[in-house]
C-alpha cells in the first residue's frame, strides 16, 4: 500500500490533521489501531473548548487554544456537532481565591480575550442558582464552551473521509522504515504502506512512535476520573464551573454536556500503564467531593456511568510538541496534546499544515502540493429522532419515507433503527456497540444499554452479515456472546445428580 | 386509525395484560394496549423458569404459560393492541403521542390513561463499581434475554453481584447451560430477593452466596479478566485485608429495579421518593385524576402475581372513573410508613366505597425480622389493628387489610409498624 502522508492516531488532533490535508490533492492514509476513532483521550476528556486565560500566550497551548475559540462555532456548523457556547465560571471563595482570578483575567487579556469579566455577590448566583452558597467571586468568560469530543473527532475524520482521505481501524504502527535520513514507509500488523510523510498523533502513544525515528521524549499518562449523571439533570448549572486551577490541573468541574447529561471531574493521577483507564474507589470519591464544593446538592442516585481518561503529559516540558523531526526527513511529530488540546486542535491542525508545506520541500521526490478544487467542508445534517420531538410533523414524513425510522431501538436517548443503519454505513463505520453508542447514544442513556444492547447487537451483525458471536463492545477480543445456547453444556457436559431439583 | 379511546394502556406486560381484561369486565368499551416490544407480556416471554401462578392461578406455570393465559383471553375481547409501538409523551391531559413503523407518529386522546411500563435494572453504573470498562458485565436481565429469547450464552465463568430474583435465577440457568458460577455475591447481610429462589437456585446447585461481600475492582481490557471482591462492614464498605481475586470472564448484576417513570415525571405526575413510582390513591390512581399506574412502574414487585391483582384493582377503577361514579371522603387518609417500614401503596385512601369491607395494603420492610407484629396505629399512637407474621424480609412484599370499620371520618393518618415481639 502506498501513501503520500500517513497520518499515525485516529484522536481528534490525528483527524483534524487528515481534514486540514485533505484540501490538498495527495493520498492520505490514517491508521488507528483500535475499531474506531477517537478511542484514547478523545473520548475521556471534559469536552470543554476553553476561553483561553489559562496558558501563557507564548506557549502554543495558549496561542492555539486563542486562535481556535473563534472559528468552532462555523466549523461545528459545517460539521453538524453539537456546540454550545455556555461560557465558563472559575469560583472563588475567599481573598487569595480572588487573587488568582485577577491574575487569571490579567493573562487572558495578555492573550487578547477582552470580554472577562469578575463577578460578585448576588449575580453570581443569579447565573448559578445551585452554586455553593459560599462562593464569593468568580471570573466569567463568555467564549468558553460545550462539544461532544467524541462526536466531534468522528465529523472530523468522516468529512476528512469523504474527501478522499483513508481511514484504517485496527491497523496498528510497529515501526517506522527510514532510507538516508528520510522516511519511507510505515510497517504495520497489516503490513506495510509506503511513504514519504509520517505525522505522528499517537496521542499518549507518540513517544514510542517518535522513539522509532529517533526523537526522544517520554509521555507519561495522567488519569482523570469522571463522573456522568442522567439527562434531568442538565440544567442543575448553566454555566461550565471550575475551581481555582492548580498548576497541574484546571480542577474538578461541573458542567453540563451537549447532550444536557451533568458532568463532574476528572482528577488528576498519575499512572504507570498507558491503558490504565479504570476507576478507582479514590478517584470515585475525590470527584465527588471536588464537584459538591462547586454544587453542593447532587443527584447521586441518578449516577449513570463513571469512566476515566488518559492525558498525554510530556515529562519535563510544559507545551505541546508540533514540529518536524530535527534527525529526519519527512517525520513532522505531534505530541503532547493535553488540556487545551481539544480546544486547539484546529490551529493544531492548520499549523501542521504550514509545517508540512516545509517538510514537502525537504524530502525527495518532492511532494507537491495543491489545493483541491472540490473540497467538501460541510457534512450533511442527519435527522435524529430526539431533536423532532417537538416537531413530530416532520418526523412523519421521515418515517413515511423510510420506515425504519419510525422503529424506536433505544428508549431512553430515543434513537430510531434508521439512524442506526446510518451509523453502520457512514463514511467511518460503526461496527462496535461502543461505536454505535458513540455515533447515535443507543445505549448511553440511563439503563447503559440494557434494554438496547441486544438489539443493536442482532441489528449489527443482520448489516454487517457476520455471526451474532462476531459482534464486538470495542474491537476483537471483547465479543459479547459466548457460544450459542446448548454449545456449552455439550463442551462441558452435564453434571447434574437426579436429586437435585431442577 | 383509531385515534379516541376510553382507556389506552401504555405497557402490556402482566400489570397491562391485566387492566386491560378486567377494565372489559368492567364494561369499558374503547381499549388500546400499546406495547414497544414485538410481543406482549412484557419480561414474562424470557423468564422460562417455573414459579409463576401460584397465587393467582393456583398452579405452577412458567413465565410464558403465565403471560398467554392473559393474551389469549385478550384476543377474545376486540381490546385494540399495537406492539412496536413506543409512547414518547403522555400530556396531563391525557393525549399520548406514540411512533412505530407503520402509522409513523400517532396522537391519540384517551379519557384515561393506565401507566403500566414496568422497570429497569439498576446498572453497574449506578453503583459505581471501580475498575475497567470491558465486555462481559451484564445486568441479570439482559443476560436472560440473550440467552432465552435470542439464543446465545454471554459467559463461561460468572460471578453474579447481588442476590435479588433475577441474578439467583440466571445463575441456575447459566449453570444448566455449562457455565461455572463462581460465586453470588450479596452486599446485605441477608438476600434481596425471595427464599424460595435461593434454595432452588443456589443451594440446590452448591452456588455459593456470600454475604457482605462486595465487588470492588473489575479488571480486563478487552473482556472481564477477573473480579477483586472484598466482604463489607456495617456501613457497606470495603473492610481491608480481606479483599481475594476471582478469575471470571462475566459479571451479572442483579443489583435492584428501578421503575421507568421517565414519561410520569415529564407529564407531571409526582413520584415517591422511595419506591420511585407515581404517588397514588387505593385506586391506583395518580395525583392526575383519570391517570393510573400499576405493576413494576408503581412499585417493584416480587411476583408477577401480585402485578396481577393490581392490573384488576385499576382496571376496576377506571370503570368506576369512567362512570363518574365515585364519592371522595371529605379529606383523604394518609398512609404513613412507620417503623422498619421502607414504603407503602396505596399511600392514601380518598374515596367512599359502599360495601366495601377492607383495602388491602402492600409494603416493604427495610431490614429482616421474626415474629413481629404488624400494627396499623392512628395519629394518637392507638393500634386500631394488629397482624401477626412469623417473618418479613426486604426481598418480599407484605401485605395486609385494612378494615373498612376503621376509616372513620375524623382519621387524618394511619401508621404502619413493625413490632418485634
Amino acid at each position: 500500500m502506498k501513501a503520500d502522508v500517513v497520518i499515525i492516531g485516529g484522536g481528534v488532533i490525528g483527524t483534524a490533521i487528515a481534514r486540514e490535508l485533505s484540501r490538498f490533492n495527495i493520498n492520505i492514509i490514517l491508521i488507528e489501531k483500535e475499531d474506531d476513532v477517537a478511542m484514547g483521550t478523545s473520548k475521556g476528556n471534559s469536552g470543554i473548548i476553553h476561553a483561553g486565560y489559562n496558558a501563557d500566550f507564548r506557549t502554543l497551548k495558549g496561542r492555539l487554544n486563542i486562535k481556535s475559540n473563534p472559528g468552532f462555532d462555523k466549523l461545528c456548523r459545517d460539521l453538524k456537532v453539537r456546540f454550545k457556547r455556555i461560557g465558563s465560571l472559575v469560583v472563588g471563595f475567599n481573598e487569595e481565591d480572588l487573587k488568582k482570578i485577577r491574575e487569571l483575567k490579567q493573562n487572558g487579556e495578555k492573550n487578547g480575550i477582552n470580554n472577562l469579566e469578575i463577578i460578585r455577590g448576588p449575580k453570581l448566583f443569579e447565573l448559578e442558582p445551585n452554586l455553593n452558597p459560599q462562593a464569593k467571586y468568580a471570573l466569567y468568560a463568555p467564549s468558553a464552551g460545550i462539544i461532544s469530543p467524541y462526536k466531534f473527532t468522528i465529523a472530523l475524520a468522516d468529512n476528512a473521509v469523504i474527501n478522499g482521505v483513508k481511514v484504517l481501524l485496527e491497523t496498528e504502527a510497529k515501526d517506522i522504515r527510514i532510507k538516508e535520513r528520510q522516511v519511507c514507509g510505515v510497517v504495520t500488523n497489516q503490513g506495510l504502506i509506503e511513504t514519504r510523510v509520517i505525522i505522528n498523533a499517537a496521542g499518549l502513544h507518540a513517544d514510542e512512535i517518535a522513539k522509532a525515528a529517533g526523537d526522544n521524549f517520554k509521555i507519561n499518562p495522567l488519569k482523570g476520573e469522571y463522573q456522568l449523571f442522567d439527562k434531568q439533570w442538565g440544567n442543575l448549572v448553566n454555566h461550565i464551573l471550575f475551581p481555582i486551577p492548580t498548576k497541574l490541573s484546571k480542577g474538578i468541574l461541573v458542567a453540563p454536556t451537549v447532550h444536557n447529561n451533568l458532568l463532574i471531574g476528572p482528577n488528576s493521577c498519575r499512572v504507570k500503564e498507558k491503558d490504565d483507564l479504570a476507576t478507582t474507589r479514590a478517584g470515585i470519591k475525590e470527584v465527588y467531593e471536588g464537584a459538591k464544593k462547586l454544587i453542593p446538592h447532587l443527584p447521586h442516585q441518578d449516577l449513570i456511568n463513571s469512566f476515566a481518561g488518559l492525558r498525554a503529559d510530556i515529562e519535563e516540558r510544559d507545551d505541546f510538541i508540533i514540529e518536524a523531526s530535527k534527525k529526519i526527513r519527512g517525520f513532522i511529530n505531534v505530541a503532547g496534546i493535553e488540556s487545551p488540546g481539544l480546544s486547539s486542535a484546529p490551529a493544531i491542525a492548520e499549523m501542521v499544515s504550514g509545517i508540512l508545506k516545509e517538510v514537502a520541500k525537504e524530502i525527495s521526490p518532492r511532494l507537491e502540493l495543491n489545493y483541491k478544487d472540490d473540497f467538501v467542508e460541510t457534512l450533511v445534517e442527519q435527522p435524529k429522532f430526539a431533536d423532532y420531538l417537538d416537531k413530530t410533523g416532520k418526523w412523519q414524513e421521515i418515517v413515511e419515507k423510510d420506515a425504519d425510522y419510525g422503529e424506536i431501538i433505544c428508549r431512553c436517548e430515543k434513537v430510531s433503527k434508521g439512524e442506526m443503519l446510518r451509523a453502520i454505513h457512514q463514511p467511518v463505520p460503526a461496527r462496535s456497540l461502543d461505536a454505535i453508542k458513540r455515533r447515535i447514544r443507543a445505549g448511553m442513556g440511563r439503563c447503559q444499554g440494557g434494554f438496547c444492547s441486544p438489539k443493536v447487537l442482532k441489528i449489527l451483525s443482520e448489516e454487517l452479515k457476520i455471526s451474532p458471536l462476531g459482534i464486538t463492545k470495542k474491537g476483537t477480543g471483547s465479543e459479547i456472546l459466548k457460544t450459542k445456547t446448548k454449545d456449552m453444556i455439550k463442551e462441558t457436559g452435564v453434571k447434574f445428580k437426579d436429586e437435585v431439583r431442577v | 386509525m383509531k385515534l379516541e379511546y376510553d382507556l389506552v394502556i401504555v405497557g402490556g406486560g402482566p400489570a397491562g395484560l391485566a387492566v386491560a381484561l378486567e377494565a372489559r369486565r368492567n364494561t369499558v368499551k374503547d381499549i388500546l394496549l400499546l406495547e414497544r416490544d414485538k410481543y406482549l407480556g412484557g419480561i414474562l416471554p424470557q423468564c422460562i423458569h417455573n414459579g409463576f401462578g401460584l397465587q393467582y392461578f393456583k398452579e405452577e406455570l412458567t413465565g410464558p404459560e403465565y403471560a398467554e393465559r392473559f393474551i389469549a383471553k385478550l384476543n377474545d375481547n376486540r381490546i385494540d393492541v399495537k406492539t412496536e409501538t413506543m409512547v414518547i409523551k403522555i400530556t396531563p391531559d391525557k393525549r399520548i403521542i406514540a411512533i412505530n413503523r407503520d402509522d409513523g407518529l400517532l396522537h391519540i386522546q384517551a379519557k384515561a390513561v393506565v401507566l403500566a411500563m414496568g422497570c429497569r435494572e439498576r446498572t453497574r453504573e449506578a453503583i459505581a463499581i471501580p475498575g475497567n470498562r470491558p465486555a462481559g458485565i451484564f445486568t441479570a436481565g439482559t443476560a436472560q434475554r440473550y440467552i432465552n429469547i435470542e439464543g446465545y450464552m454471554p459467559g463461561r465463568e460468572v460471578v453474579v453481584l447481588g442476590s435479588g430474583d433475577i441474578g439467583m435465577i440466571m445463575a441456575r440457568r447459566m449453570t444448566l447451560e455449562g457455565a461455572r458460577v463462581k460465586a453470588v455475591l450479596e452486599i446485605m447481610p441477608f438476600s434481596t430477593g425471595l427464599i424460595r429462589n435461593k434454595v432452588q437456585c443456589l443451594d440446590d446447585f452448591n452456588i455459593p452466596l456470600k454475604f457482605n461481600h462486595t465487588i470492588t475492582r473489575i479488571e480486563g481490557e478487552k473482556r472481564v479478566e477477573r473480579v477483586t471482591v472484598a466482604q463489607v462492614d456495617k456501613n457497606l464498605q470495603a473492610i481491608p485485608g480481606t479483599e481475594e481475586e476471582i478469575s471470571c470472564d462475566t459479571i451479572l448484576l442483579s443489583v435492584g429495579l428501578i421503575p421507568e417513570n421517565e414519561l410520569t415525571g415529564e407529564m407531571g405526575v409526582k413520584l415517591d421518593p422511595v419506591t420511585r413510582g407515581p404517588i397514588v390513591n387505593e385506586n391506583r390512581e395518580t395525583e392526575i385524576e383519570g391517570v393510573f399506574a400499576c405493576g413494576n412502574v408503581l412499585q417493584v414487585h416480587d411476583l408477577a402475581d401480585f402485578v396481577s391483582e393490581e392490573g384488576e384493582i385499576v382496571g376496576r377503577a377506571v370503570g368506576e372513573y369512567l362512570k363518574r361514579n365515585r364519592k371522595f371522603r371529605h379529606q383523604p387518609i394518609k398512609i404513613v410508613p412507620g417503623d422498619n417500614i421502607a414504603y407503602v401503596v396505596p399511600q392514601h385512601i380518598d374515596f367512599i366505597v359502599p360495601g366495601r369491607k377492607k383495602i388491602k395494603i402492600f409494603m416493604r420492610v427495610k431490614n429482616p425480622a421474626e415474629r413481629v407484629r404488624i400494627n396499623l396505629l392512628d395519629d394518637k399512637d392507638r393500634v386500631l389493628g394488629s397482624y401477626k407474621k412469623r417473618i418479613v424480609t426486604p426481598g418480599e412484599m407484605v401485605s395486609v387489610y385494612l378494615p373498612e370499620v376503621l376509616l372513620d371520618d375524623k382519621l387524618k393518618n394511619i401508621t404502619i409498624s413493625i413490632k418485634s415481639n
